[in-house]
């Protein structure tokens, strides 16, 4: 129980069917704060379908999720995004017709506080009226909030800030993907869930992400990354680990993890018996 | 207890006709993920031609069958190759929004053909009954009996065992997979299409001559419990539709037995809302499952707004602010006021179809709210004119949002069906309500306009009156926009999931949206009542939804000046082109089907 005490994140048994399909089976996994922890897989190995658990998005069928010693299976996202756990989405979620500073000032809502008193029963209609007469308070939040989104644009360079204004759905798909992990970053978030962030880019864009996230977790983010570039996962993790069918199959280190027999079945026996990639499930 | 049978047997028939609705209805859905909001349009052309059938050409009963499916089934085609098919690659929302247009357009011909009073269907069987037990049968209850199993065993084996039946539930499983496959989508869409329309025409016919009796009301009618049907059983899910139909066949038919012919409907919609809210995926739905992730599609059409600047929207407001100063007919004024009216309806609706991309398809109701709770506070408690419409505009706010809150959980298509439904729900309280909103009688005498002591009667008072309320609420909802809510709606709307991810509630933001529209829909309601100063259940119909919902299309959804633009657009110009008025929905329907095909944005761009 110790380990699960220092623990942020700490999964147990965690299960997840789709009627006769497993997608998550039973899986254990221990992320201790300030770590960097990337998990592995074939596609259709139920990696997203983790992610999903992890964040509300999904319940489980059995096992439990911890975060930072509380019990939070089965929080709605919501819950877990007030809590301070921020995400990715495997396929990009940015809202398209919304601004580059609106989808990432939507990353900073859980902590808006002004605009948005935390009152039983009339908060709603407070936060109405609050956002229609706007008094100093709320100004002054909304102003520091944009400050500080630009902030976060200015670590992607000149990719962002130029386009601060243009709606997302104008933006490249590599951009489209920065801003979804500029917005996860407005939450402040306690843990940062990455969903394969580097999908689709050239090798350029890829090892500048890779130093984002490798610049993060030396900040102390904690991180639980989906990633497909074993290069990128080999330099960024503490630990890996390893799904395949909705199993953990193997978990240690990058160089432990390659060298792994079922690893390596794993990819190219799957590979090659050709079973159906469907996204997603994975 | 005799007739407990046959509300029994009564309620599998009218069930069995349900069926054949809910049946094209839930192919649709499995091919297209699409609610095809003109199938009950398709059932009305269906009960027309049959009368044509046998009343003009005496057509034989089995030939009228063959004759009523293949006409519908024609038509059936025409919607899918003209109405949707170009619509293939656009926003989630243009399908739904077309075949809306195409089922106001098809009412409107079949109306203007046919004229809107009733007429005889006449049964070709004989009048004989069997008795069953203690209640009892006619061969029309076979006949309907019949058709429903056969066209059931028809689909099963045309689904499982051809070629073309493969196919179908191919693409209903995976549309993608099933095109890479080699998959003939189109065909496949033309195959659901034609079916689910002959079906959807043969039942028209069937109950009508059940009825002996088809008006054009028959289709929202048909189209709504079509859906409830699919819907209970599970949307997509064609077995589940048969079990839904009967199910619902069966509560309303018990329904009336026990509390009187005019609750029929009132069940059919309250099981649905139960439905939607206990068990959204139907009461046969395997277990929850996430959405799939959308890859670039989003739900509304992508666009940059038009930027009007101020000064020229100042210069606009100034001079309708100015214009009965100068000597203008009290017709164009009038014209004007009605424009004004509608105008903060499209603002409210505008809002929650638009920003947060809840398409209601029932906000007529909370003009009926509004405009009730209006004529009676200050009717029987005295309450002065101004205050008794800013009370109308607070109880659409609050009651309309507690009626609307069973459909926050749900998306897209779904929502639209379950604000139709709630709307229809309100209409029909309003008719058996009777203390307390004087039932089919409805509310005369409402009192004029009143403002400090003053009545507003002749036009010019009662035009400033009601621009002035407008220009407020577009002020107030533009503000709004520009506030962190206007972002969180936009935000859900765009990617509830995503949204949700970064802890925005569904239900307090979708509230927050419809308690705002709907003080700008009950204000408009009440203001109507006292000028019109008799009301009652139909005053507020589903062709004033429409008419918003045409009117928010065409001026850019969630864009507050299209909104208005939109207004004074499809109010003014039929008056300026001296449209009959019977032609006027049938050239809203189609400017809706245009503006959806070809310029989705509408005139001022989506918001």
């Amino acid at each position: 129980m110790a380990e699960q005490l220092n623990s942020m994140l700490s999964l147990r048994g965690l299960t997840r069917r789709f009627g006769g399909l497993t997608a998550v089976d039973a899986i254990d996994l221990d992320l201790a704060k300030g770590g960097l922890v990337s998990i592995i897989g074939p596609n259709g190995a139920g990696k997203t379908t983790l992610f999903n658990l992890v964040t509300g998005i999904d319940r489980p069928d059995a096992g439990t999720v911890h975060f930072e010693g509380q019990d939070i299976t089965g929080l709605s996202p919501e819950r877990l995004a007030a809590a301070g756990i921020a995400r990715t989405f495997q396929l990009g979620r940015v809202f398209g017709n919304l601004s580059v500073m609106d989808n990432v000032l939507i990353g900073a809502h859980t902590r808006l506080r002004a605009v948005k008193p935390a009152v039983p029963a009339i908060g709603p209609l407070l936060e109405l009226g609050l956002a229609l007469l706007r008094p100093a308070s709320v100004q002054a939040e909304e102003e520091r909030l944009r400050e500080e989104v630009k902030a976060i644009l200015a670590r992607f360079g000149e990719r962002l800030l130029p386009r601060i204004d243009q709606p997302a759905y104008s933006l490249s798909y590599a951009n489209r993907r920065r801003v979804e992990i500029a917005r996860a970053l407005a939450l402040q978030p306690r843990l940062l869930l990455l969903d394969e962030p580097t999908a689709g880019m050239n090798p350029t864009e890829t090892s500048e992400m890779q130093a984002l996230v490798a610049e993060l977790n030396a900040e102390g983010l904690t991180i639980l990354l989906i990633e497909h570039k074993l290069e990128m996962v080999m330099r960024l993790s503490d630990r890996v680990i390893v799904m395949d069918e909705g199993k953990k199959i193997a978990e240690g280190s990058g160089e432990d993890v390659r060298s792994d027999p079922k690893v390596i079945e794993a990819y190219l026996g799957h590979g090659l018996s050709g079973t159906t990639e469907q996204e997603s499930a994975a | 207890m005799s007739s407990w049978l046959d509300y029994t047997i009564n309620g599998l028939i009218v069930g069995n006709v349900y069926a054949l609705v809910a049946v094209g209805l839930a192919l649709i859905f499995g091919v297209s993920r699409l609610i095809n909001f003109a199938q009950g349009s398709i059932y009305l052309v269906g009960a027309y031609i049959g009368w044509v059938a046998v009343v003009q050409l005496h057509t034989p009963l089995p030939l009228t069958i063959i004759v009523v499916a293949v006409a519908a089934a024609i038509v059936g085609l025409i919607i899918e190759r003209f109405g949707l098919r170009p619509l293939q690659n656009s926003v989630r929302i243009a399908p739904l929004l077309a075949t809306i247009g195409i089922s106001f357009v098809l009412d409107q011909l079949v109306m203007l053909t046919f004229s809107p009073n009733p007429r005889a269907l006449p049964s070709q069987l004989p009048e004989v009954r069997f008795q069953v037990g203690n209640g009892t049968i006619g061969p029309l209850d076979l006949l309907i009996a019949g058709v429903g199993i056969t066209s059931a065993l028809l689909l099963f084996v045309f689904l499982r065992y051809s070629k073309l039946g493969w196919a179908v539930r191919a693409a209903s499983q995976d549309r993608d997979a099933a095109m890479q496959m080699g998959v003939d989508v189109n065909r496949v869409n033309q195959a659901v299409f034609g079916i689910a329309a002959a079906l959807g025409g043969v039942s028209g016919m069937l109950v009508g001559m059940y009825y002996n009796q088809i008006d054009t009301a028959m289709s929202l009618q048909a189209t709504l419990k079509g859906v409830v049907a699919e819907v209970v059983g599970g949307a997509g899910n064609v077995p589940g539709a048969v079990i839904g139909s009967l199910l619902l066949g069966l509560v309303e038919s018990y329904g009336v037995a026990v509390f009187g012919t005019s609750y029929r409907n009132l069940f059919a919609f309250l099981l649905l809302v139960v439905v939607l809210v206990l068990r959204p995926n139907g009461l046969f739905a395997s277990a929850r499952q996430a959405p799939p992730e959308p890859l670039t599609g989003t739900f509304i059409a992508p666009s940059r707004p038009v930027r009007i600047p101020r000064w020229a929207l100042a210069v606009a407001a100034a001079g309708f602010a100015i214009l009965p100063l100068f000597p203008v007919s009290f017709y164009v004024l009038q014209t004007l006021i009605n424009a004004w009216l509608l105008g903060m309806l499209a603002l409210s609706l505008t809002l929650v179809a638009g920003t947060i991309g809840q398409v209601s398809l029932g906000h007529a109701a909370l003009l009926a709210i509004g405009a009730y709770t209006s004529a009676l506070l200050s009717l029987t408690l005295n309450v002065p004119v101004g205050l008794a419409v800013i009370g109308g505009g607070l109880m659409s706010a609050a009651l309309g949002t507690l009626l609307i809150s069973p459909s926050f959980r749900l998306r897209g298509h779904y929502v639209s069906i379950a604000t139709l439904a709630i709307g229809e729900i309100v209409s029909l309280v309003i008719l058996n309500w009777e203390s307390v909103t004087r039932g089919p009688i409805g509310i005369s005498g409402i009192p004029p306009l009143s403002l400090f002591g003053y009545d507003l009667i002749s036009p010019t008072p009662i035009y400033w009156f009601s621009f002035a309320v407008m220009v407020v609420l577009a002020l107030l909802q533009g503000r709004l926009l520009t506030s962190h809510l206007g972002r969180s709606f936009r935000a859900i709307r765009d990617d509830d999931i995503a949204a949700r991810a970064y802890g925005l509630s569904l239900n307090r933001y979708k509230s927050l949206a419809f308690i705002f529209g709907g003080f700008a829909a009950g204000v408009s309601g009440g203001i109507a009542a006292h000028l019109y100063s008799y009301i009652n259940h139909e005053t507020f119909n589903t062709q004033q939804s429409i008419l918003a919902l045409t009117v928010v299309i065409l001026g850019g959804l969630g864009n507050v000046v299209g909104a208005i633009l939109g207004s004074v657009a499809l109010v003014g110009l039929p008056e300026v082109f001296r449209i009959a008025a019977e032609y006027r929905i049938l050239i809203y329907g189609i400017v809706l089907l245009l503006l959806v095909r070809f310029r989705p944005q509408g005139l001022l761009g989506t918001m």
